[in-house]
């Protein structure tokens, strides 16, 4: 039987999607053209709320990505780090999730001393502790609890930034930059039973699932994905490696579409869908 | 511009050699894949092990143990609090180790102890909470005063009002009829049916959303690679071209 152009389609060998889809997610990379960001409201909030607090506020940024999801979350994290200090505020942070502890450290030491900042004076690192459903209880009663010593093996009472600084009552509010499911525990534990304000950074897949709370009142604020990152490095004023992905994410998105369209076009052409 | 080292250099070919590896399993599966993917499971092992011994296991134990060992040498203290503070040190230690009884047959089941410990206690803290902010939050988010939506459609707040309240409407049927799909104690026949029908497109707009999102996830770790791949191939040629 001979096969029409449908049938070719149906058969088509998925490298040549795989191909196509590398090439034009490729070359945009190379081409550099300024895409237009349309700044949502959940990310909005988010800088709001950084942008009004006062110089000398401490600020919390947990962060919890590894390399596998570095390419979405990094961008988000460094330019969170970017407003906050660049607002003079103090940042405690911490990495939940075993991985990304020394992504996480190194990101949060690049960025500090791009803004001339001092260890244990602008920004205290916590590190990793196991059990992060445990470990964010524990804080809300006192980060001494979990985190005898920094990341660094420093008693927290010996760095300066920490004087005064006991649990969540002590921070205006939590920024979690985060790539997995442990979002859940930041929500129940340290929104729902210390009551401190939450907002949140997550990669795409999961992202849908978080905006229940945002309407719930939950989190004040939602980041999704390299978009979000894209969009707080347009609110900050610095574009960076989201804006420029941005390209690429449209001209990849719209081949995708297309594929799915001509997919679904082939099906019923070929006779395939009455056969289902 | 900046001049790297040669180790520098060794290391980010040595990635760049791995993302390759990995992506020729788009063409089909092979030795080079199959290498990368064993590696990083290894690694993974190794690095986890090393983070949690350093920044866990001295800190939040053997530390505490020793310095409650030590305790004995001081004279400060009574002895009845210095044998309390060993056990609090010793207690959570020995229970862990108790996981390890599953290498041998006989004694396996003792693992099961430290295991119901941890269930017991992470259900515990969890279900309250759970319920509070997975359930009730999200129940009370739907229990609207009619008025104030009405008011945000009629009151002539603007386009952001109106949408805001039609938005609301759209909420408060949207999990009304999704939770109709999922009641099976009455056949889906009727207006009952009607509103699970209803609450079956919600489900898969919901599921149109989070594909969409997962694609742009997909393309933006691709893009991460991406731009990693160019980043060497720029410092390759600085490496060599200075």
């Amino acid at each position: 039987m001979k096969n029409n152009i449908w049938d070719r389609l149906m058969n088509l060998d998925r490298r040549w999607v795989y191909l196509v889809i590398g090439l034009v997610t490729f070359l945009p990379i190379l081409v550099m053209v300024d895409m237009p960001v349309q700044i949502t409201s959940e990310v909005k909030s988010v800088f709001d709320r950084v942008e009004t607090l006062p110089e000398g506020t401490v600020i919390m940024i947990p962060m919890e990505y590894s390399p596998d999801t570095m390419a979405e979350l990094q961008p988000m994290a460094r330019a969170v780090l970017r407003h906050c200090f660049s607002r003079g505020l103090k940042v405690i942070s911490t990495a939940l999730q075993i991985q990304g502890v020394l992504l996480i450290e190194q990101d949060l030491r690049t960025i500090a001393d791009e803004y001339d900042k001092v260890y244990g004076e602008d920004y205290v690192f916590l590190g990793y502790k196991p059990y992060p459903d445990i470990v964010i209880l524990n804080m809300g009663e006192n980060f001494r609890k979990p985190f005898p010593l920094d990341y660094y093996n420093n008693e927290l009472d010996d760095l300066s930034m920490m004087a005064g600084v006991s649990n969540y009552s002590s921070v205006a509010c939590i920024v979690n930059i985060n790539a997995t499911s442990g979002v859940d525990s930041w929500i129940n534990y340290a929104n729902g039973r210390y009551g401190v304000d939450l907002a949140l950074g997550v990669t795409a897949v999961i992202a849908t699932d978080y905006y229940a709370f945002l309407q719930s009142g939950q989190i004040f604020g939602l980041m999704g994905g390299l978009k979000g990152a894209a969009e707080y490095e347009r609110l900050i004023g610095r574009k960076g490696v989201a804006n420029k992905a941005m390209t690429s994410v449209s001209v990849a998105h719209v081949f995708i579409i297309l594929f799915i369209i001509i997919g679904n076009v082939a099906f019923f052409a070929s006779g395939r869908g009455n056969r289902a | 511009m900046e001049s790297i080292s040669i180790g520098t250099m060794f290391w980010m070919t040595v990635a760049a050699f791995l993302t390759f590896c990995i992506f020729s399993f788009l063409y089909r599966d092979n030795p080079f894949y199959r290498f990368a993917e064993h590696l990083v499971v290894g690694i993974s092992a190794g690095y986890w092990i090393a983070i949690l011994y350093h920044t866990s296991l001295t800190d939040l134990w053997i530390d505490p143990l020793f310095a409650s060992v030590t305790a004995f040498g001081n004279a400060e203290g009574s002895v009845a609090g210095k044998i309390g503070m060993l056990m609090v040190n010793i207690l959570p230690g020995a229970i862990g180790l108790l996981m390890f009884s599953r290498f041998f047959k006989k004694t396996s089941w003792v693992s099961r102890w430290p295991i119901a410990y941890y269930l017991g206690v992470s259900a515990g803290v969890a279900l309250p909470l759970y319920l509070q902010g997975f359930v009730i939050r999200q129940v009370a988010a739907n229990m609207m005063d009619p008025r104030s939506i009405f008011g945000m459609i009629f009151a002539g707040g603007g386009a952001a009002n109106f949408f805001q309240g039609i938005g609301e409407i759209i909420i408060i049927i949207g999990s009304i009829c999704g939770l109709a799909y999922f009641y099976f104690s009455a056949e889906h026949k009727g207006i009952f049916g009607g509103a699970a029908k209803l609450g079956i497109w919600i489900l898969m707009i919901g599921f149109g959303a989070t594909f969409g999102y997962t694609v742009m996830a997909r393309i933006s770790l691709l893009i991460g690679r991406l731009n990693y791949l160019i980043e060497w191939v720029g410092a390759l040629s600085g490496f060599f071209g200075s």
